[in-house]
């Protein structure tokens, strides 16, 4: 199997720190070492899917984090309660719940982003990083310890998220931010209606040293996000050889 | 391995507590989200004919994009014979709050033809007058839909508005994301000089500068394109009954 869940082994003791070194570790460790994307490759669907645009990425990076985070701190409260017959349906509940909210707090307070994210919002439900934490940690441990795991979670998929997302849209639409208020117009050829920090139809400059350019369209299709999802494995595990599987 | 009854207990008690939570919310913030949407829409309606306003509608606040509505905006609902529609043959069709605005083209898409209903928005600003049609129509993957403002002379387009509910980002979704897909739209013409409706056909291969009936496609877009062809032939003939009543009557007024 391909998806292997690594559980960092935690001891429980009396009277330790709210925010000590195994919490630092599980918040921590995600963003390198048990990267669930790089390392674990779990929620790849939504990797590829999602990473066309910087924008989306983030709120999409953002939801993940509540809906990890909380997943795990909801499971963990009630894991002791948990039939072990129906508990992967009580885990999906959960997280189908906490993803509802996300949808409705987005439709109240931010209808465009809603919009913008409707069919992407509903797709956490299905992100395998979400139910693997929760069976991975958050059934066996304290609830405490399962939120930190969650968070960590979930912003280790985030931050690759993003990175992707920057590489796709910056090579494949020229621009950063595309569609918030913030977009930044990076690279293109510039007509009236549209300004670029490089611009390519310009007669002299910086410009100029990029005349013919264009954008790459591979780098819009989910193929691209593949592959630089790959290479970031590669680099990866080029600076840490003991993540190679020797398998 | 737990009782039988020990889980339907746990799972009643949990799908209960869930249930009730979200239908809290939902129903506490339901008429928020129902505003937001109105808003949304009349934002999208009204960027169609952001070349009559003195600022981008969306740049505009909630407000000010509700103030305007009401102040520049006449909306009249028309049937397949180009027949103005009252409130009360509005609320007939469906429509609770019997406003053209309230008609929800999703809905008449599964109406047979000649029964269906539609909006039309008469915008009247310093600027001028102009006509915007509301279309609907299939992308790749879910129903796309747009709003198409008309020029005085009731042949020119003046600007148009899309949008997607599925479509694939960076590419179909590309007819809403990019700004410079709907203005491709602007000056072109929906009939030809001899007044017969031709639409206007978005294309996959170039061609199109001085082609008042065809713009640029989008590369990787073929399907969603192919799905705005479609539903500008097709949308806006709904309204073609309308349109040449009202061009007849402004020759024989001239």
């Amino acid at each position: 199997m391909a998806e292997t869940t690594a559980t960092p082994e935690v001891t429980v003791k009396e009277k330790e720190p709210l925010f000590g070194k195994a919490e630092k570790k599980l918040l921590l460790d995600p963003l390198g070492d048990t990267n669930p994307i790089t390392i674990q490759v779990l929620g790849i669907c939504s990797a590829l899917a999602v990473t066309s645009l910087v924008y989306p990425s983030v709120v999409m990076a953002i939801a993940v984090v509540f809906v990890c985070g909380f997943s795990s701190l909801f499971t963990s409260l009630v894991r002791n309660k948990i039939p072990k017959q129906v508990r992967m349906i009580v885990q999906l509940v959960i997280i189908a719940t906490l993803v509802t909210i996300v949808e409705l707090t987005l439709k109240r307070f931010n209808y465009p982003i809603y919009k913008q994210l409707s069919v992407y919002i509903g797709l956490i439900i299905t992100n395998c990083i979400v139910m693997g934490r929760l069976e991975a940690y958050a059934m066996a441990n304290r609830p405490w310890r399962a939120f930190v795991d969650g968070l960590g979670n979930g912003v280790g998929y985030g931050v690759i998220l993003i990175i992707v997302a920057v590489i796709r849209e910056i090579f494949g639409k020229g621009t950063l931010f595309a569609g918030s208020p913030i977009q930044i117009n990076i690279i293109g050829a510039s007509n009236n209606e549209v300004g670029y920090l490089i611009n390519t139809a310009a007669e002299s400059g910086i410009g100029s040293l990029f005349a013919g350019y264009t954008n790459n369209n591979l780098m819009v299709l989910p193929a691209a996000a593949m592959f630089i999802i790959g290479v970031l494995i590669w680099i990866q595990r080029s600076y840490r050889p003991t993540l190679v599987d020797v398998s | 391995m737990d009782s039988t009854s020990s889980v339907i207990r746990f799972v009643v008690i949990m799908t209960a507590g869930v249930a009730l939570t979200l239908a809290l919310l939902s129903t506490s913030w339901g008429g928020q989200i129902k505003a937001n949407e109105a808003i949304f829409n009349k934002r999208a309606i009204l960027g169609a004919v952001s070349d009559y306003l003195t600022q981008d509608p969306k740049l505009m606040a909630d407000g000010e994009i509700e103030a305007l509505f009401a102040s520049k905006v006449e909306q009249i609902a028309l049937d397949m014979s180009g027949a103005v529609l009252t409130k009360d043959d509005i609320v007939n069709s469906g429509y609770k709050g019997g406003k053209p605005e309230n008609i929800d083209l999703a809905k008449e898409k599964k109406k047979p033809e000649d029964e269906r209903i539609f909006p039309l928005y008469v915008f009247n600003g310093e600027k001028g007058k102009s006509f915007i049609l509301s279309v609907r129509g299939n992308g790749l993957w879910d129903e796309i839909w747009g709003n198409i403002a008309l020029k005085d002379d009731l042949t020119t387009i003046a600007g148009a508005t899309f949008d997607h509910k599925g479509e694939t980002p960076g590419l179909g979704a590309e007819i809403k994301d990019n700004p410079t897909f709907p203005s491709r739209f602007k000056g072109k013409k929906i009939f030809n000089d001899a007044g017969v409706y031709t639409s206007v056909e978005v294309r996959k291969i170039g061609g199109t500068a001085g082609n008042p009936y065809a713009v640029d496609g989008i590369s990787g877009a073929t399907v969603t394109a192919d799905g705005v062809t479609e539903m500008l032939e097709r949308g806006i003939k709904y309204y073609l009954p309308y349109l040449n009543k009202q061009a007849g009557a402004k020759k024989t007024k001239g």
